[in-house]
């Protein structure tokens, strides 16, 4: 006899522990906050938001964004989108302890090996957005490419592609 | 008069971003320049180690080698981009201020060619090291 399947979860219990997970990644981290950058979440798809700021700019006469500000900022996209990725399974079985991580504890990040940026276009005084692709994910390494874009998703200002080394799972 | 180090030196410290972080040119001449960030709160990466984000070094990597190509002799005017790998070597330590030294290599009509190294203050073991590629503007 086939086991009875589990009911599916309540859509706003599932959504509560996935927004409280990314919540804790972002928030928890001071630069993100200083860089003014959030997270816009459908279903598992991440988009990384960098709202303009005056602080942000690296040439006053154009005025365009700060080449590390752009680096930053698709540095960032890849770290959390990879994190997310990686702590996807355990929010979706409920392993995960949110009351934790709402309590500032922190799982631990992947680390950046290298990054290497490519400036496409020079970064407008507008809000940027990016989104990150992991192309390989291992036990200890990941490669992930990450675009950027301003005002047209097919024109990218920015692209990037970086190493990382994956948190060991401490088990 | 003002040389094109003095006007380049004023030209780094007016950038909005740069200033943000509190970045201070040390050292600039011909090809080369030295960048200084101090330790802050705001740009910790890890808060439970206290380590300083990979984006904040980006940054004061990329504004370091951009003052190497503005020093060189061969560019005559402004500068942007093209490309900026870094590698991180190994964490800084927490409370020490980051140091950039960047090297602008090879200038030709049209690109420049840079790398560069960031240390805390321990001076033998880099933090960081970045290579990149920069547009030589101005008329010629």
């Amino acid at each position: 006899m086939k086991a009875p399947r589990r009911k599916p979860e309540p859509v706003q219990v599932i959504k509560q522990r996935r927004d409280a997970t990314l919540r804790a990644l972002v928030e928890g981290v001071p630069y993100i906050q200083y860089l003014g950058m959030q997270f816009e979440r459908k279903g598992d798809e991440l988009t990384g938001v960098l709202p303009f700021d005056q602080k942000l700019i690296g040439n006053p006469m154009l005025p365009a964004i700060h080449g590390g500000v752009t680096a930053a900022f698709l540095e960032v996209t890849a770290i959390i989108t990879l994190s997310w990725t990686y702590l996807w399974e355990d929010v979706e079985s409920g392993a995960i302890d949110t009351a934790t991580l709402e309590a500032g504890g922190l799982p631990r990040l992947p680390k950046t090996i290298d990054i290497s940026t490519d400036y496409l276009r020079s970064g407008l005084p507008r809000d940027a957005y990016a989104r990150a692709r992991i192309n390989r994910s291992g036990r200890r390494y990941a490669s992930v490419h990450v675009e950027a874009w301003q005002d047209n998703r097919t024109r990218l200002f920015a692209q990037a592609t970086g190493h990382f080394l994956m948190p060991q799972r401490r088990d | 008069m003002a040389t094109k180090t003095d006007i380049a030196r004023q030209f780094i410290e007016a950038i909005p971003h740069s200033k943000a972080l509190g970045m201070r040119l040390t050292d600039m001449g011909e090809g080369e320049a030295m960048i200084e960030m101090p330790y802050d709160e705001k740009l910790v990466g890890d808060p439970e180690t206290g380590v300083i984000h990979g984006g904040a070094v980006s940054a004061l990597m990329d504004t370091c080698c951009g003052a190497a190509v503005m020093s060189h002799p061969g560019n005559p005017g402004g500068t942007a981009t093209i490309d900026l790998r870094i590698d991180y070597m190994r964490a800084a330590t927490p409370g020490q201020a980051i140091t950039a030294r960047a090297t602008c290599y090879h200038v030709t009509r049209t690109v420049a060619f840079v790398r560069a190294t960031a240390t805390d203050e321990d001076a033998e073991n880099p933090v960081a090291a970045a290579t990149g590629a920069f547009t030589v503007e101005g008329t010629r």
